[in-house]
C-alpha cells in the first residue's frame, strides 16, 4: 500500500486539476459565452472576462463578487462571477451600485468618509462598502484629497499609509466610472429605442448643421438641438476612457480601429474627433484640412451593426429576460464570425480558459502539500513520503509550464514582461533546479526548496496581480522578443539560482539550529548543493548582466549606465563572485558560506525589487508602500536567519553533545 | 618586504575584499542616484577615487568609500599580479584565465569608455536639416560673423566653464575683449517690472539686457530638467561697448563694432558632422485607448557630400543608425503647436565611442570562461556520483 500511496496520492490532485478544465456550465444566463466576448483595453484585445477579473481583483482584492460579505463563508453568502457583476456594472448600474464591491480598509479614510462600523445586524462588515454608501460627498472628498496629495506629494515616497489608501480607492473608483459607461451612458433605461430616437433625429439634425456651418441663411434650431442632445450624452461617455467595445466593421486583426461604444454611436452623426474638436477638447484640435474634411463626412457614415447587438444583450438583460439575453449573446457572436476577426476570437476564447483554469494558484496548493511530505522525510525517514512530495512537485512543475507557455501564447511574447511575471519565473525556475538536486541527491532538500520558494513566489506574484493587469502592452524600449527572451530571461534564472542557494543555505540553519535532523553527511551534502548552485547563479547573473548592458548599447548607445536596476544585477554578480573566491582562499568553511550564501537572498531581492522602489532610473515603476514594507521584513527575516547562522554549532541542537546518538541516524536507516 | 607587498596584491583576500567593497560602494552609489541624481551620483561615487555617502538631508559625509576608479584599479592590479605570482596555468584552469582575462578587458573597457565617449542631441522639426549635434550639459558662448553670402560664417567660441565672475579673456579674431562680471550655472531670465523690480537694475545695459533681470536657481541634479546657464560680460574694444547679458534661453544678439556685425549666442556646446541629416518624418503612435508609447519613429534623410551618399534611414527604438563613427538613437519626439503647422519634432542622442567593441569581447571571454570552468566542474562532479548511485 505504502508503495502505491505517492501515486494514489498525486493522482487525485491531478483529477481536482484536471477538473478545472472542464467547461463551465450555465444554468441561465449565458455569462460563460458573454465573458469570452472580446473587448479592447488596456491596449489589448482581451475577453470580457479578463477585463472584469483584473478590474474587480482592482476593486476589491478578490476576482469574485461576494454580494453579502457580512456573512462568513459556513453561511453561504452569495456570491457571483466577475463578469456577471461587469455585466450588471454596465447594463443596470442601480443594481451594481448597491453591492458592497469596494475593499476599504485603512480607519482614517473610513472615517474621512464617514463609512459605516462593522455591524453585522445592519449587514455591514466593516471592511466592504457599495457605491452608494460613498455618496456624492464622498466622491467629491476623496476626488479634492487625492488632488491635493498628488500635488502636494509629487515624490511617491513621501506619501504615507493613509495617502496611498487614498489615492488607491479614487483609483479605484475611476475604473469603476470608467467600467459604468461602457456599453451605454449610465442613465439610460432602454437602449435600443434611445438609440432608434437618435438615429431618427439625424438627418434633419445633420441637414441644420451644414447649413449653420455653412451659414447658408436660416436652420432648424430645434432638429440641431436634438442631436446636438443625443450626442453630447454619448460624448460625454468618453470623458472617462471606457473600454473599446466596438469591432471595426471591416474586420481584420489590427486593435487600433477598435472603437469605444462613444465614438461608434457619434459614427453616423458628427463623428467623435470633430465633436472634440468643436468641443474644444485639449489636444484634440484638428488641422483645418482635417476639420473641414470631418464637417463633409457629417451624416454620412453608417452606424456599426455591433451597436445594435449590444443594445439588444444590454435591454434583455436589464429585463431580465434569459432567453432574450442568450439569443443576443449568440447573435453577437455570429456577427463576430462573420467579422473575420482573425485569431481574437480564438485568443478571447482561450485567455478565458487560462482565467477559469488559474494554474498559479493550483501550484500555490500543491507546493503547500508538497512542502508537507517533504518534511514528513525529515522527520520519519519515510520514503514514500518523499517520493509523494516529489511526483506533487512534478506535477506541480508541469501545470507551473503549462500556464507559462500559456502566458507566453496569450501575450506573443518570453516569459517574463514585467514584475508579476518574473516572479512566477523566477518560481518556475527555482522549482526546476530544485528538481535537478533532488534528482542527484534524493533526500528531500531540493524538494523543500522547490516548494518554499515556488510558494512564496506566487504569493509575491498573487500580491502584485491586485495592482490589476498582469498582461498589459510593453512600452517601445521593451518591445523587443529578443532581448526579454535572452536578458531577461537570463538574469530572471539567475536570481532563480541564488535564491535557491540562499533557501537551501537557511535550511542548513534552521534544520541544524532547531532539529535534531542535520547530520554531518547532510550538511556536507547541503554545502556542496549550494556551491553548485552559486557557480550557475555566478553564470547566469553575469550572462544576463552582461546581455542587458550590450541591449543597452543597442538602444542607448552606452554600455553601462549605473542604472539602479542594472547595479542591482552588478551587486549579485559582485556577491556570488565574493562567495566563490572567499570559498576558493579557504576564508569560509561550510556554515560561512551558508550565511554568504543567506545575504544573497537579500542582496538579490534588493535589486528583484529594492531598485524600483527608488524612483529613479529607466526600470522605476514607482513607490510601492506595501512592497517596501514586505522587502523590509524579509531582510529583517534573513538578518535574523544569519544571526542564527553565526551562533557556533556546538550550540545547535543538531550538532550538540546530545546529537552524537542522531548522527548515526542516515546509517541506521539505510542499513 | 617586495614579495611582502606581492603577495598582498595577489592574494584571494584582497579579491574578496574588493568584491565586498565593489558591493558596497554600487549600493550607495545607488542610494545616492535618489538625491543626486544619475550623472552626479556617477561622477562621484564611479568615477571618483574615493567617495562619501552622506544620507538624504543631512550635511556631513557619513559613509567613507573607495571610489570606482581605485576599486577597478585595485582589482586589475589584483588580478594581474595574481596571475603573474599565484597563478600556475594549466588545461583545468584554462576556464578561470579565459574569465579574469575578460573581466580586465571590461574593467579597461568602461575606462576608455569614461575617457572616450561623447554624448550629444540632434533635435529638430521635420523637414529641418542638421550637421551638428549639441551638448546635453555644456554650453558655449559663439560669436558669430557672417563671410559674405556664400560661404560658412565664421564662429569663435568660449566654453562656458573659462567664463568665471572677474576672468578676461581674449582672442586674437576678436577685435574686443570680454570681461566676465557675473555667471551663473543654472538661471532664469524674466522681463523686468519697473514698479516690483524698482530696486533692482536691468542685467545688463546693452541688447536684451537691458530689459530683463536674472534669477539664479539651485543647479538641478534631476534626469529631465537641465541647467540653464547664464553670465553677463563687458565687451571692451577701442571703447567700452557696454554690458551684455548672456542666457541659454536668449535668441542671438548682435554688437557692432567697426561697421562689422558680431551675433552674440550662449548656446550648447555643438559638434560638426562631415555630413548632414534631415528630419523627413515622425511617427509616434501609442496602443489603442492608452498613453503606452509603442512606436517612435524618425524617417531621416542621410546625406554626405563627400563621399556622395544620399539614403532615408528609418531611426526607432532598438535600431539606431550608426554612421562615420557616430551612433544615433531615437531619443525624445514630440509636437509643435497648431499655430507652427504642426510639425513633429524629434530628437537623437548621438553617441561617439571609440571602445565600443571592448564589452562585447570581454563579454564573451568571461561567459565561455564561466561556462568552460563550471562545465569541468560539473562533468567531474557527475562522473564522482555515478558510481555512487549504481
Amino acid at each position: 500500500m505504502k508503495q502505491r500511496l505517492p501515486l494514489i496520492i498525486t493522482a487525485l490532485f491531478a483529477f481536482w486539476i484536471l477538473g478545472a478544465l472542464r467547461p463551465q456550465r450555465d444554468p441561465e444566463y449565458a455569462f460563460g459565452a458573454f465573458g469570452r466576448l472580446p473587448v479592447v483595453f488596456n491596449g489589448r484585445l482581451q475577453p470580457i472576462d479578463s477585463l472584469a477579473r483584473n478590474s474587480l481583483t482592482r476593486i476589491r482584492e478578490k476576482d469574485t463578487a461576494n454580494l453579502e460579505p457580512v456573512k462568513s463563508w459556513y453561511e453561504r453568502p452569495k456570491i457571483i462571477s466577475a463578469t456577471e457583476w461587469l455585466l450588471t456594472l454596465m447594463t443596470r448600474p442601480e443594481v451594481a451600485d448597491g453591492w458592497k464591491v469596494f475593499r476599504v480598509d485603512h480607519p482614517e479614510l473610513k472615517a474621512m468618509l464617514k463609512l459605516p462600523e462593522p455591524n453585522p445586524a445592519a449587514g455591514e462588515d466593516g471592511k466592504h462598502y457599495s457605491w452608494n454608501q460613498f455618496g456624492e460627498t464622498g466622491l467629491k472628498q476623496i476626488e479634492e484629497s487625492s488632488r491635493n496629495i498628488q500635488e502636494n506629494k509629487k515624490d511617491s515616497s513621501l506619501r504615507n499609509a493613509f495617502d496611498n489608501a487614498t489615492l488607491g480607492l479614487y483609483e479605484a473608483m475611476t475604473l469603476y466610472l470608467r467600467l459604468k459607461n461602457t456599453v451605454h451612458p449610465q442613465d439610460t433605461v432602454g437602449f435600443a429605442a434611445e438609440i432608434a430616437d437618435y438615429q431618427k433625429s439625424i438627418p434633419a439634425g445633420v441637414k441644420a448643421f451644414q447649413q449653420r456651418m455653412t451659414g447658408s441663411g436660416t436652420f432648424d434650431t430645434n432638429a440641431l438641438t436634438e442631436v446636438f442632445g443625443h450626442a453630447e450624452r454619448y460624448f460625454v461617455t468618453l470623458r472617462g476612457e471606457p473600454p473599446l467595445l466596438i469591432p471595426p466593421a471591416s474586420g481584420g486583426d489590427a486593435t487600433f480601429a477598435w472603437q469605444r461604444m462613444g465614438e461608434a454611436l457619434l459614427d453616423p452623426s458628427f463623428g467623435a474627433p470633430l465633436l472634440k474638436h468643436l468641443m474644444r477638447v485639449p489636444k484634440a484640435e484638428l488641422s483645418p484640412e482635417a476639420a473641414a474634411e470631418g464637417i463633409r463626412l457629417v451624416g454620412t457614415r453608417p452606424l456599426s451593426p455591433a451597436v445594435g447587438h449590444w443594445a439588444a444583450m444590454a435591454d434583455a438583460f436589464r429585463e431580465s429576460q434569459i432567453a432574450g439575453f442568450n439569443t443576443a449573446v449568440t447573435g453577437y457572436q455570429t456577427y463576430l464570425e462573420s467579422l473575420r476577426l482573425g485569431k481574437a476570437l480564438n485568443k478571447t476564447d482561450r485567455e478565458q480558459l487560462y482565467n477559469s483554469f488559474a494554474p498559479f494558484s493550483k501550484t500555490a496548493a500543491l507546493y503547500i502539500v508538497a512542502f508537507l511530505f517533504s518534511c514528513g522525510f525529515w522527520f520519519n525517514f519515510a520514503e514514500w513520503s518523499r517520493k509523494t512530495s516529489l511526483h506533487l512537485v512534478q506535477l506541480a512543475f508541469v501545470v507551473h509550464t503549462l500556464g507559462l507557455i500559456a502566458r507566453m501564447w496569450l501575450e506573443g511574447r518570453p516569459p517574463v514582461t514585467n514584475l508579476y511575471s518574473s516572479a512566477i519565473f523566477i518560481g518556475w525556475g527555482a522549482v526546476g533546479l530544485g528538481l535537478i538536486l533532488e534528482s542527484f541527491w534524493k533526500n528531500a532538500i531540493g524538494l523543500a526548496v522547490a516548494t518554499v520558494i515556488g510558494f512564496s513566489t506566487q504569493v509575491v506574484a498573487h500580491n502584485l496581480a491586485l495592482g490589476g493587469d498582469t498582461m498589459v502592452m510593453l512600452q517601445a524600449v521593451l518591445d523587443t522578443n529578443f532581448w526579454l527572451a535572452t536578458h531577461v530571461v537570463i538574469v530572471t534564472l539567475g536570481y532563480a539560482a541564488t535564491y535557491v542557494a540562499g533557501f537551501l543555505a537557511i535550511l542548513y540553519v534552521v534544520l541544524g539550529f532547531f532539529t535534531k535532523v542535520m547530520t554531518s553527511d547532510m550538511g556536507k551534502s547541503l554545502s556542496r548543493m549550494v556551491y553548485g548552485i552559486l557557480c550557475f547563479a555566478t553564470l547566469f547573473s553575469f550572462v544576463g548582466t552582461v546581455l542587458g548592458g550590450i541591449w543597452a548599447d543597442q538602444s542607448w548607445g552606452r554600455f553601462w549606465g549605473w542604472d539602479p536596476k542594472e547595479n542591482g544585477a552588478l551587486i549579485i554578480v559582485l556577491w556570488n563572485a565574493l562567495i566563490l573566491h572567499a570559498r576558493w582562499g579557504g576564508m569560509v568553511r561550510e556554515r560561512g558560506i551558508m550565511n554568504l550564501a543567506i545575504f544573497g537572498n537579500i542582496v538579490t531581492s534588493w535589486s528583484w525589487f529594492g531598485t524600483n522602489l527608488l524612483g529613479v532610473g529607466l526600470h522605476s515603476y514607482g513607490f510601492m508602500s506595501g512592497a517596501f514594507t514586505a522587502l523590509m521584513v524579509f531582510v529583517g527575516s534573513q538578518c535574523v536567519l544569519i544571526a542564527l547562522g553565526l551562533i557556533p554549532q556546538a550550540k545547535w541542537r543538531s550538532f550538540s553533545a546530545a546529537a552524537g546518538g542522531a548522527a548515526k541516524a542516515p546509517a541506521a536507516a539505510s542499513a | 618586504m617586495i614579495s611582502k607587498l606581492f603577495q598582498f596584491l595577489s592574494s584571494l583576500r584582497l579579491t574578496v575584499v574588493l568584491l565586498g567593497l565593489g558591493v558596497v560602494v554600487v549600493f550607495f552609489g545607488t542610494l545616492g542616484q535618489t538625491s543626486d541624481g544619475l550623472y552626479v551620483a556617477q561622477e562621484r561615487y564611479f568615477r571618483s577615487w574615493f567617495a562619501y555617502w552622506t544620507p538624504h538631508g543631512s550635511t556631513f559625509p557619513v559613509v567613507p568609500l573607495p571610489g570606482g576608479y581605485l576599486l577597478g584599479t585595485m582589482l586589475v592590479i589584483n588580478l594581474i599580479v595574481a596571475h603573474f605570482t599565484r597563478f600556475k596555468w594549466t588545461w583545468s584552469k584554462s576556464g578561470i584565465f579565459l574569465t579574469h582575462i575578460g573581466i580586465i578587458l571590461l574593467l579597461l573597457g568602461q575606462l576608455a569608455t569614461d575617457m572616450l565617449a561623447r554624448e550629444s542631441i540632434m533635435s529638430f522639426r521635420e523637414g529641418d536639416t542638421r550637421n551638428y549635434s549639441e551638448s546635453s550639459m555644456d554650453f558655449e558662448l559663439a560669436f558669430l560673423r557672417s563671410a559674405g553670402s556664400n560661404t560658412l560664417d565664421q564662429v569663435v567660441s568660449i566654453p562656458a566653464s573659462r567664463l568665471k565672475p572677474g576672468a578676461e579673456l581674449r582672442q586674437e579674431l576678436l577685435p574686443f575683449a570680454i570681461r566676465v562680471k557675473e555667471a551663473y550655472e543654472n538661471a532664469r531670465i524674466r522681463l523686468r517690472a519697473p514698479v516690483m523690480d524698482s530696486n533692482r537694475p536691468p542685467a545688463a545695459t546693452q541688447g536684451v539686457g537691458a530689459r530683463i533681470v536674472i534669477d539664479e536657481q539651485p543647479p538641478t541634479r534631476t534626469m529631465d530638467a537641465r541647467n540653464v546657464p547664464a553670465a553677463v560680460i563687458e565687451l571692451s574694444g577701442p571703447s567700452s561697448l557696454g554690458t551684455w547679458a548672456l542666457s541659454g534661453e536668449l535668441k542671438s544678439q548682435t554688437v557692432t563694432v567697426e561697421g562689422t556685425e558680431w551675433r552674440l549666442e550662449y548656446r550648447p556646446v555643438r559638434d560638426y558632422k562631415p555630413f548632414a541629416l534631415t528630419l523627413l518624418k515622425t511617427t509616434h503612435e501609442t496602443y489603442p485607448g492608452t498613453d503606452i508609447p509603442k512606436n517612435f519613429q524618425s524617417r531621416v534623410r542621410l546625406r554626405n557630400t563627400e563621399s556622395h551618399e544620399d539614403r532615408e534611414v528609418d531611426i526607432y527604438m532598438n535600431s539606431p543608425l550608426r554612421y562615420g563613427g557616430y551612433t544615433f538613437f531615437q531619443y525624445q519626439m514630440g509636437k509643435e503647436q497648431l499655430a507652427d503647422g504642426g510639425r513633429g519634432t524629434s530628437a537623437l542622442q548621438v553617441v561617439l565611442n571609440p571602445s565600443w567593441v571592448t564589452p562585447y569581447l570581454g563579454c564573451i571571454l568571461v561567459g565561455v570562461g564561466l561556462l568552460v570552468q563550471f562545465l569541468m566542474h560539473l562533468t567531474k562532479f557527475i562522473a564522482r556520483r555515478k558510481p555512487r548511485a549504481a
